[in-house]
């Protein structure tokens, strides 16, 4: 089995990736086209990866499940994105970047890839200002600049609320071309099954489309997955409906280790829950934390009565409202990072001070930016997110503060690579939010599409070259002529044949439900070691019945929605279990992963001594224990500290 | 949330149509204490439950969604005769129950237009408009070497203008409400974006022509300034970019 080599490059930090680019091997150009690259999912990081590396000759093979690529969910980031800039000249640098995003991470992330991350920030902008991305400009012309969580420096560009629809359409309109050239061969509505392993190194995927139900088979030298977070394994989350870790579990049953997988964002300023059938929860930007004030009341009988309808937050006069992050964390204030800002919402709410009919919310009021800067600007900084707030709840955010609860956001964990993104099976490539590679323990907001896009356009070009500089002369294969490729397209057929013969009394949207509820109530902001035991029980029942009494009408052949989820929450019922034990097994409260076991005045207690590593965990078959690989983190270039946001120095 | 939610009870008229080349036709479904805090798709996946639960002989209604808040452009639906329903500027993931009335018969269809091919129920092809994009839609830069973000300062109103161009979600409601089945408003937000920034104005003229032709040459009607796409779009796009594209597209055919 493969080794924990994170394969960082010798020297300086600041020296790592100009020495790794100066030094890699290339593919002259002739060859580039002998060359077949599969990448699965066409976000952020995948969509970007598909251009470049076509771009540079290679030909390549895109997937993605959605109608169109312009789909992927890195559309909905509302926020920005970070770079290293320094254009409003208050005092950010590639370090401040670097440094930042480990100490967010509560330095669980790896030093030399944060680093990488934060200098190539910059090309970042620079690509897609050149791409015609409108981002938000000031009256003189140049590139405007807010703030976000866990930094006091502005260094997040944005397109209104809409910066991950920009930078993806930026990513997809670049793909395009690719396309219309005929240099990318783009596969919608397809969804990847499995992955295809010959002589140790990854060589194909088998795909089902989704249409027409064909299962096939592609080749490629080598394979990239971009396929996202698996945060809807707690069911209700900000993901898209049909965001899903499938593509990560098949990896991880062939060989793939899953990095951290108990590391789970959840995000502070969402729309609070309101029903049984309710199917998805929608964020309100972190941005919104720039001019938007969090606080409860101070006396709970206030909290009462607005719970029950008497008062309305404007009837609860200031002394009486507690700002606690302002008075908790006074130097960050409303921008502590999300997994500060979350913890202290439950803390609140569960000490009976929530609002909201339910009693799980929290306030967060435009009254004071609206005083101080005028309607009008805050209606230009967040509109579109008002109006989405109007929207769902009908309630007006710029008479009534917004009523906002933590959920399942963004996962830091994901499959394990090194520093080249390369995972345990050669071959095989992870990106994006699918990886687990740059945000540690927490990720910092408008880090997802910093990162999405360092990996595809600037990262995976080089070190996915350096994989495939002997491999040119590795002649394409006839998935039709080749008995693995028959033998892994044969099981996906059975394993199709095995879930429609199930044929049983619930619907996939029942189990997934129950696990979301296991999930969110076990394995959620607060975890104990009683918790993560009942809740391991608890998976491991809820899939032995999924595979009894889940029914999934309708054929195999052709369009079958219920079977498309049926796939994806059968994958989620063991990935529940795995993100279980990962917590089980970190007796450490760090970033998102907060054990009640592992606290110290009411703030999360990390534990350096015993947990400063990366947990990979090996497949190692079904209804079998899975085996914990460690990757110690060895912080040479930082001073490991415990995570300050209370003063400013 | 809103004070006072109410339960409602509801019929459905749903186009059913097994598959590209199949014979549709509408059936009726009731569904019963719907919250009018529920979003319109929520009510969808009970009756879908419901379905499944009866064992209907259609099956559940296959109907496109994804992000569930606006933006990924993959919802669709006619409702009751408008595209994304009975409420302006949103797309049908978020128009919520409490714009209905108990005792409602709501008719709910498919994106009708020669350019999106029903696949089944409610959910079309719309791989045309992919394939309009890759006719043009885009500047020609490849990754790297590209000259610094500050280094061409754009005017304010110039971005923003962009940006409101640049909202289109590409999700067909201009097209499918257009009596001509006129992708004009969907090509124009891009035509119209990248003409408005340096970056994109060296191939404004060029991409004008080309986004037009695939246009065309995909069976897409001709615009004849109506408007009903501005009104039904539910990202705002204003009709003044097709304006901006006939111009970028004379300038092309005068330049021949």
């Amino acid at each position: 089995m493969a080794q924990l080599d994170s394969k960082i490059p010798e020297g300086d930090l600041k020296d790592k990736w100009t020495n790794y680019k100066e030094h890699q091997h290339l593919v002259n150009p002739a060859n580039k086209r002998k060359i077949d690259i599969i990448v699965v999912g066409t976000g952020l990081a995948g969509a970007s990866a598909a251009a470049s590396l076509a771009e540079m000759g290679f030909k390549v093979k895109a997937f993605c499940y959605q109608d169109s690529p312009r789909r992927a969910h890195s559309i909905a980031a509302q926020g920005g994105i970070n770079a290293a800039k320094n254009y409003p000249n208050d005092g950010d640098s590639v370090y401040r970047l670097f440094y930042d995003t480990i100490k967010g991470g509560d330095y669980r992330a790896r030093e030399a890839n944060v680093y990488r991350l934060a200098e190539v920030s910059n090309l970042i902008i620079d690509q897609c200002v050149a791409q015609g991305v409108p981002f938000a400009r000031e009256y003189g012309g140049l590139l405007a600049n807010r703030s976000f969580g866990g930094a006091l420096v502005s260094r997040t560009f944005y397109a209104r609320g809409q910066t991950g629809q920009q930078l993806l359409l930026g990513a997809y309109s670049a793909l395009s071309r690719q396309i219309g050239l005929g240099n990318v061969e783009m596969h919608s509505r397809t969804e990847m099954m499995d992955l295809v392993i010959i002589d140790g190194r990854c060589r194909g995927i088998v795909t089902r489309n989704l249409i027409t139900g064909e299962v096939s088979s592609h080749f490629a030298h080598c394979v990239i997955l971009a396929t996202g977070g698996y945060g809807n394994v707690y069911f209700l989350s900000t993901n898209a409906m049909g965001s899903n870790g499938s593509a990560a579990m098949k990896a991880y049953r062939k060989g793939a280790y899953f990095a951290n997988p108990c590391m789970v964002q959840i995000h502070p300023t969402c729309i609070p829950q309101h029903g049984d059938y309710q199917s998805k929860l929608t964020l309100m930007s972190e941005s919104l934390r720039n001019d938007g004030r969090i606080w409860v009341p101070k006396k709970k009988e206030d909290a009462e009565a607005l719970r029950k309808g008497l008062k309305k937050a404007s009837d609860i006069p200031d002394e009486d409202r507690y700002f606690y992050l302002e008075e908790r964390y006074p130097a960050f204030g409303n921008l502590v990072p999300r997994d500060v800002a979350s913890r202290n919402a439950k803390e609140r709410c569960d000490a009976g001070f929530g609002v909201n009919s339910t009693g799980n919310a929290v306030f967060l009021d435009f009254k004071y930016a609206i005083e101080r800067l005028g309607k009008n600007v805050v209606e230009q900084r967040y509109g579109n997110l008002f109006q989405m707030y109007q929207k769902i709840t009908d309630t007006d955010p710029y008479k009534e503060p917004m009523m906002i609860y933590p959920a399942i956001h963004y996962t830091m964990g994901g499959i394990w690579v090194d520093y080249e993104l390369s995972t345990t099976i050669p071959g095989l490539f992870a990106a994006g939010e699918a990886n687990f590679s740059d945000h540690g323990a927490n990720r910092l907001g408008a880090s997802a599409l910093m990162q999405g896009l360092a990996d595809g356009y600037f990262v995976l070009p080089y070190t996915v070259q350096e994989y495939l500089a002997d491999q040119f002369n590795v002649k394409r294969i006839n998935p039709k002529e080749n008995a693995e490729f028959q033998k892994a397209e044969k099981e996906v057929k059975d394993y199709i044949d095995k879930l429609m013969k199930i044929n049983g009394k619930h619907s996939v949207d029942h189990f997934h439900k129950e696990l979301g509820k296991v999930m969110w109530n076990d394995v959620g902001m607060a975890r104990s070691k009683e918790s993560l035991e009942d809740a391991i029980k608890k998976i491991q029942t809820l899939r032995a019945e999924f595979w009894k009494d889940v029914k999934i009408p309708g054929s195999k052949d052709g369009l079958n929605v219920e079977l498309e989820k049926a796939n994806r929450v059968a994958d989620f019922l063991e990935l529940g279990e795995l993100i279980a034990r990962d917590a089980l097994h970190r007796n450490e409260s760090c970033g998102g992963h907060f054990r009640v076991e592992s606290q110290e005045e009411g703030e999360a207690k990390r534990d350096d001594d015993n947990f400063m590593y990366v947990g990979a965990w090996e497949y190692k078959g079904e209804n079998q224990a899975p085996e914990l690989h460690k990757e110690p983190l060895n912080y040479q270039f930082i001073k490991v500290q415990k995570r300050n946001y209370k003063t400013g120095k | 949330m809103a004070e006072g939610h109410k339960s409602l009870n509801l019929t459905l008229k749903v186009w059913r149509q097994a598959g590209r080349n199949a014979q549709g036709q509408f059936k009726e479904y009731t569904v019963k204490d719907i919250s009018t805090e529920a979003s319109f798709l929520e009510m969808m996946d009970i009756l879908n439950e419901q379905l499944i639960e009866t064992a209907d002989p259609d099956g559940p209604v296959a109907f496109d969604h994804d992000c569930r808040e606006g933006i990924c452009g993959m919802c669709s639906l006619f409702i009751n005769g408008r595209a994304h329903g009975p409420d302006d500027d949103i797309t049908t993931c978020q128009l919520h129950m409490r714009k209905f009335n108990d005792g409602d018969k709501i008719t709910i269809e498919p994106w009708r237009s020669g350019g999106f091919p029903i696949i089944k129920d409610l959910m079309v092809d719309r791989s045309a408009y992919d394939k309009i994009m890759q006719a043009g839609g885009f500047v020609s830069v490849s990754t790297g070497g590209v000259p610094d973000a500050n280094a061409i300062p754009i005017p304010k109103p110039d971005a923003d203008e962009a940006m409101d161009a640049a909202a289109c979600i590409g999700c067909g409601a201009c097209a499918a409400t257009c009596k001509n089945g006129s992708a004009m408003l969907f090509v124009s937000a891009k035509v119209s974006q990248l003409a408005l920034l340096p970056q994109g104005k060296a191939e404004a003229a060029k991409r004008a022509k080309a986004m037009v032709a695939k246009m065309d040459e995909l069976g897409f009607g001709n615009c004849t300034n109506t408007g009903a796409c501005e009104l039904e779009c539910p990202k705002s796009v204003s009709i003044s970019h097709i304006a901006r594209l006939n111009r970028e597209f004379l300038k092309a055919n005068v330049k021949d």
